[in-house]
């Protein structure tokens, strides 16, 4: 153990500055990383909220008795993407619009007749808030006799759906880019380290140690860089975060990494410093150790 | 303890290291393997600790098939061996105590015992007071006596020493020398390639000599003694 320790730290001291910098590499990888899962992170909230708004909401044909209505809407609030639903009656129908429409108060206070229909506004649950599921509820709808139209506003759910759908590809491939990027970089650090050690993997065999014995070192060298990069990584979003908010407090609300998430970085920061050097190690060490040839008859 | 049977090695660039080459070397038995360089001594010495494999041909080391060796074993059967070098081959940052004890710490000795050991072997070699002087502040000789006791801290079998007076005046060749022959006396098989004759000369054990990758000579299995 005092041993594995020893190896492990022993880049650190002999390339103090390869060390640094690859680590510095790693995090600022990382930090590419995190900032575009802070970005996404906002947006998730910010998308959240807007996906709550999404209504469906089905017209009543003039002079349906509320009773058919209120049944009807039991029955609706049993579909599987059906979290509310709310019957609103031609005269509540009207209230609402002389509170809410302030412009047009005069024009609905002058009115003899009620134009406007009775509704049932249906709120879907979580998950379902998009186009493809409110177009599923709304043409359930449609199938009752009483319905005269339905309506979701199609354009901006759909709006909804293009943002949340770009922003997760786009999320994925920049994740993918960087992750590649520190990849590589920790495995030239690793190997780097591995030629500068070729020496002492050499006696390390002829004397006996496994191949995992070997290996180890390395590895958990490349998960200690992943972690320092990762944890450097945070430090540097928080900063950008910090400098953003105190650029533009307008964006009030905006929320950064969770626990849970900044376990995530350095989690995701140690398997791809074990990766990297997995992989580094595994292609170098047939190089500088001198292992056997296969036989070759 | 070290059986070939019709060793043939080609390397991959055709050329022939390696020519039918059979031997047998018993219990506490020292061999010189003598030839120019070349000739395929030091080719023959890696056939035995697993760092090349026969093309055909079958190689026995210590109870250990060594020509049908999985990668994983290898390390099984080089810690029953001790390997030593013309170049020493010692960890430049380690003193001469941590070079030696860096062998036991690899192959996962427990911790309480590595000092003893460690002690014990450096004084066999006649270094005990130089436990804590880097490779640097050593001389050839000491150098190669601090690679003798890494060597010899397992306890192997067999010793193989490779040029092991190469890079040594006369008079610490033959102090080299002298150590790996009191080891021979304490049961360790020990084959040495060289090709200084002159140590040849001065004990009358088998010698088995090379040219071009074959055995041209072998004084026989049962040439010489330790007490010669």
């Amino acid at each position: 153990m005092r041993l594995l320790v020893r190896e492990v730290f022993l880049p650190f001291r002999r390339l103090p500055l390869l060390s640094v910098l690859s680590i510095t590499t790693i995090a600022f990888s990382l930090f590419t990383v995190g900032l575009f899962g802070l970005v996404a992170l906002n947006l998730r909230q910010a998308l959240r909220g807007l996906e709550a708004r999404v209504e469906v909401v089905a017209f009543v044909l003039r002079g349906t008795p509320p009773e058919t209505i209120t049944v009807a809407a039991q029955d609706v609030a049993t579909f599987p993407e059906v979290q509310t639903v709310d019957y609103v009656s031609e005269d509540q129908a009207l209230a609402r619009a002389r509170r809410e429409l302030v412009e047009f108060r005069d024009a609905y206070r002058d009115l003899q007749t009620n134009p406007l229909p009775a509704s049932i506004e249906i709120r879907l649950k979580e998950g379902y808030r998009d186009a493809s599921h409110a177009e599923l509820v709304a043409e359930r709808l449609r199938s009752f006799p009483f319905v005269d139209d339905v309506r979701f506003g199609r354009d901006w759910v759909q709006r909804l759906d293009h943002i949340r759908n770009l922003a997760g590809v786009l999320g994925l491939i920049i994740g993918v880019v960087f992750a590649v990027v520190a990849m590589v970089i920790i495995g030239v650090t690793i190997r780097m380290t591995m030629l500068q050690r070729a020496r002492e993997i050499h006696i390390m065999r002829l004397v006996g140690a496994t191949n995992w014995f070997i290996r180890g070192p390395f590895l958990l060298e490349g998960a200690l860089k992943g972690l320092l990069g990762g944890l450097l990584a945070i430090l540097l979003c928080y900063a950008g975060f910090a400098v953003f908010q105190r650029s533009a407090p307008a964006l009030s609300g905006l929320v950064f990494f969770t626990p849970l998430h900044m376990l995530l970085i350095l989690a995701f920061g140690i398997l791809l410093g074990l990766l990297a050097s997995l992989i580094s190690v595994g292609r170098h060490l047939r190089l500088v150790g001198g292992r056997p040839e296969r036989r070759a008859a | 303890m070290i059986r070939l049977q019709h060793v043939i090695k080609t390397f991959p660039n055709g050329a022939l290291a390696l020519k039918d080459v059979s031997f047998h070397v018993p219990k506490a038995q020292f061999v010189f393997l003598t030839g120019h360089s070349g000739a395929g001594k030091s080719t023959l010495l890696k056939m035995l600790y697993a760092e090349l494999r026969p093309t055909s041909g079958e190689v026995r080391v210590g109870g250990h098939l060594v020509h049908s060796l999985k990668g994983d074993e290898i390390p099984r059967l080089r810690r029953r061996l001790g390997i030593v070098f013309q170049d020493f081959r010692l960890l430049e940052d380690r003193t001469a105590s941590e070079n030696v004890a860096f062998a036991l710490e690899v192959t996962g000795a427990s911790g309480d015992t590595i000092p003893a050991r460690v002690t014990r072997v450096l004084t066999q070699v006649g270094l005990a007071g130089k436990a804590r002087a880097y490779p640097r502040e050593l001389s050839g000789g000491e150098q190669q006596r601090v690679a003798i006791a890494r060597a010899l801290v397992n306890d192997p079998a067999i010793l193989l020493a490779d040029e092991p007076t190469g890079n040594l005046d006369e008079r610490a060749s033959l102090g080299v020398f002298q150590l790996l022959r009191d080891i021979n006396a304490g049961g360790t098989v020990v084959v040495m390639a060289t090709h200084d004759l002159s140590l040849v000369r001065q004990a009358t054990y088998r010698t088995i000599d090379m040219r071009d990758g074959a055995v041209i000579h072998d004084s026989g299995p049962d040439a010489g003694s330790p007490l010669a």
